[in-house]
């Protein structure tokens, strides 16, 4: 058989793995890949400015289509650049395969130009990583990487390829399905688990469905079964930030998001619930609250398919190790045999309906400023009435909050934020990959002044490929997020958190050939989101809004779901030790 | 405000995992990655054809923490197995350890008498000195440690903990 080159071995295994984007920044130890894509018919090499930007758009990329997103760096820096996008993912959740070059074999360990142990560096952070020493292994690792990136709980996965690698040949035959040695993922529920499940279903007078970022992991199809198993019981269903879009915001039974700054009713149903079913969702600290205070009257079904998130931070009744999707299925079928019909809740709704009484995501417009939160109330009216599809990514602070309370989502991948990790100048380049994915969709990136600019570079990856993404800022020029938590907790003693000398947004566009467009005040709230949205081509916002809004309602960090805080007026600006020591 | 600590057990984890480059970083990484605690740990070869190592791990933690430690290391990609000695039945637990004792005279012949007692071997001799070769569980071991340092210690090399399953069975 002739023989190939590593780099083509590589570059025909991303072809017969369906690859149709890669995104990415050439170096010198990954020429011989980037001469092999050279005008490639199929694959679509996307040039960033940074190398994180490329792991951020791979996941954009992936969020919005449930594919892998795929990103090609060089050695050293671009390695190492790319290690905050790969522990996103890995917090997230996220399918991704990086692959990144590597000095020649013989050079490793020396201190070569561009060396870094990207093994050794990404290990923690990745599913699992390669460092590939033999072309012939080419194949059955990047087949293999993919597998483990996209199955179980899906994740980053690092191959890391010396240029020798890259050019020594070996034959290619494409690798058949295989049955790894020692990775075998959940899959199929256990029936007896199932059973279980049903039985404290059909006991349950106060349940609640907890739902997360696995039921868009684990495809649409999940998102179906959810709405399914919600109108069955008759349960409410609140989500992580995570899992925003599995369940319509417009449905009568959707709660809000729960957990810091989730919603009153949300948080108060869990705390009263008598059964919580959780639902591809791992009892993060931003959801419990005081972990000893947490759900006190419940029982606890957790349907995992990690079974490492089991029992880590709350322990449960019945763990269920499965896809979320099947499990659901299986559920159903089981309630189904056994004959269920809808039980009455009607006491249970009329106590949610109180705490919904209490309208915990209400603000005040302003006269002269614009609400940030009336900001994103109008962005998403304005989207509705389009009636295109759109895609809502976020960078990370009070904007990504805000969003999540006041930006409604009916359907899963439509709404892409970096949860686990909170990464800010994740937003922007994920706007960019799910634009390349989505051409014809309508994608806004909502920031914040200060999240934007860690990733800004990547306006002229937006302009070279004419990709009509939105970015909507709401400048307040405050790390917002980080001054909340001032006022909070240290007395409103402002360290390091006003956004000084920031720059004019909207020239900043324009140099890279964007649209830029300003909002000053309410009266050109909605016609400049009108502009925004019918301008065709990258368009900035910079939306100027009430400097000193916070957001609420917010659990404080140590406290209990019953502690609440509605609104500015219930912050007493210090906090204990133990609470001070808490994230 | 101060730092509070829970109460700890200790385990015994057996591990077989395949053999490739990086797995001991991959598991050693894992623990200190995520704060759990390492008594110690033995990795060796044990098949035929050199594809699986067997990884014992002796650790402590609450019985909370023991079980995540089990599900992390079972999510790991190359490992094929955990086995948590310590929950499964009864089990052989033993450890080598050479000991270097260095006397002349009466503490000599002590050392050797001692080394009677724990059935201790002599593995190197000089006329001041023994190397001895102690197996067994790891408080054995560390009474003869203490008993010889008495006598006049040198230095110990000692290589972990590795244990089986009681009985004709796999664990």
């Amino acid at each position: 058989m002739a023989e190939r080159s590593g780099a083509d071995i590589l570059v025909q295994c991303l072809v017969d793995l369906g690859v149709d984007t890669v995104f990415g920044y050439p170096g010198g130890a990954v020429l011989p890949i980037y001469d092999a894509i050279y005008n490639h018919p199929t694959i679509k090499h996307i040039l960033v400015r940074h190398e994180q930007g490329a792991t951020h758009m791979a996941e954009g990329y992936a969020r919005s289509t449930g594919k892998p997103g795929v990103v090609l760096v060089t050695s050293g820096p671009g390695a190492t650049n790319a290690v905050t996008g790969i522990t996103d993912a890995l917090m997230d959740s996220i399918p991704m395969i990086v692959i990144t070059g590597q000095v020649p074999t013989q050079l490793i360990g020396t201190d070569a130009f561009q060396e870094a142990d990207t093994v050794g560096i990404t290990r923690h952070c990745s599913k699992h990583n390669y460092l590939v020493k033999d072309p012939g292994r080419l194949a059955p690792v990047v087949h293999e990487a993919f597998h483990i990136a996209t199955t179980g709980r899906p994740g980053p996965v690092v191959i890391d390829i010396p240029k020798n690698v890259q050019i020594a040949t070996a034959p290619y035959t494409r690798p058949e399905g295989f049955e790894h040695q020692s990775y075998r993922p959940a899959s199929a529920p256990d029936a007896v688990a199932i059973d279980a499940a049903v039985e404290m279903i059909l006991k349950a007078d106060r349940p609640i469905l907890y739902t997360g970022g696995g039921v868009i992991n684990s495809g649409p199809e999940a998102a179906t079964l959810l709405r399914e198993l919600a109108h069955r019981t008759g349960a409410p269903v609140t989500s992580t930030l995570m899992g925003l879009g599995a369940f319509p915001a417009t449905d009568p039974s959707w709660l809000g998001m729960l957990g810091m700054h989730g919603t009153y009713e949300a948080n108060l149903a869990m705390n009263q619930a008598d059964l919580i079913v959780c639902l591809g969702a791992r009892f993060d600290d931003r959801v419990t609250g005081r972990l000893d205070a947490f759900a006190p009257h419940s029982q606890k079904i957790h349907v995992d398919i990690d079974r490492s998130s089991v029992n880590k931070t709350v322990a449960v009744d019945l763990p269920v190790i499965a896809d979320v999707g099947r499990a659901m299925a299986a559920i159903i079928a089981g309630l189904d045999a056994r004959g269920y019909t809808k039980p009455d809740l009607s006491e249970w709704w009329a106590r949610i309906d109180g705490w919904r009484a209490k309208n915990s995501l209400g603000y005040d417009d302003g006269a002269t400023e614009i609400m940030p939160q009336r900001a994103i109330a109008d962005l998403y009216k304005a989207t509705l009435a389009t009636g295109k599809d759109t895609i809502i990514t976020t960078e990370v602070g009070q904007h990504q909050m805000w969003a999540a309370q006041h930006f409604g989502f009916d359907a899963p991948n439509k709404w892409l934020t970096s949860g686990g990790l909170g990464t800010m100048g994740y937003g922007f380049p994920a706007a960019i990959g799910a634009q390349v994915a989505n051409p014809d969709s309508l994608v806004i990136c909502i920031a914040g002044d200060a999240s934007i600019q860690m990733n800004i570079q990547e306006l002229g990856t937006a302009t070279q490929y004419r990709l009509p993404v939105k970015i909507f800022i709401l400048n307040n020029e405050y790390m917002g997020m980080v001054r909340q938590w001032q006022e909070l907790t240290y007395e409103s003693r402002y360290s390091n958190s006003y956004s000084d000398s920031l720059p004019d947004f909207v020239k900043l566009a324009e140099a890279y050939g964007w649209t830029g467009i300003r909002i000053e005040g309410p009266q050109e709230l909605e016609a400049g989101i009108r502009q925004m949205i019918e301008t065709p081509g990258p368009v900035l916002v910079d939306c100027r809004v009430a400097k000193l809004s916070n957001c609420f309602p917010m659990i404080p960090s140590g406290a209990a779901h019953t502690e609440m805080l509605l609104d500015p007026s219930q912050v007493k600006g210090s906090m204990s030790d133990e609470a001070k020591a808490l994230v | 405000m101060h730092i509070r600590e829970e109460q700890s057990e200790r385990h015994v984890l057996s591990l077989t995992v395949t053999n490739e480059a990086g797995i001991l970083a991959r598991i050693a990484g894992l623990f200190s990655a995520r704060g759990y605690n390492i008594e110690s740990l033995t990795v060796a070869d044990i098949g035929t054809d050199h594809q699986i190592s067997r990884i014992t791990v002796v650790t402590n933690g609450p019985p909370k923490v023991i079980d995540q430690i089990i599900a992390q290391l079972d999510r790991l990609v190359p490992v094929h197995r955990v086995v948590d000695l310590t929950d499964n039945g009864p089990f052989v637990e033993r450890e080598l350890a050479l000991v270097k004792v260095a006397g002349t005279g009466d503490d000599r012949i002590e050392a050797l008498r001692i080394a009677d007692v724990f059935r201790a071997k002599v593995v190197d001799t000089t006329i001041g000195s023994f190397i001895f070769e102690i197996t067994g569980p790891t408080d054995k071991i560390d009474s003869f440690v203490a008993l010889m340092r008495q006598i006049g210690l040198v230095e110990v090399g000692r290589t972990g903990v590795v244990g089986l399953v009681r009985g004709g069975k796999e664990a």
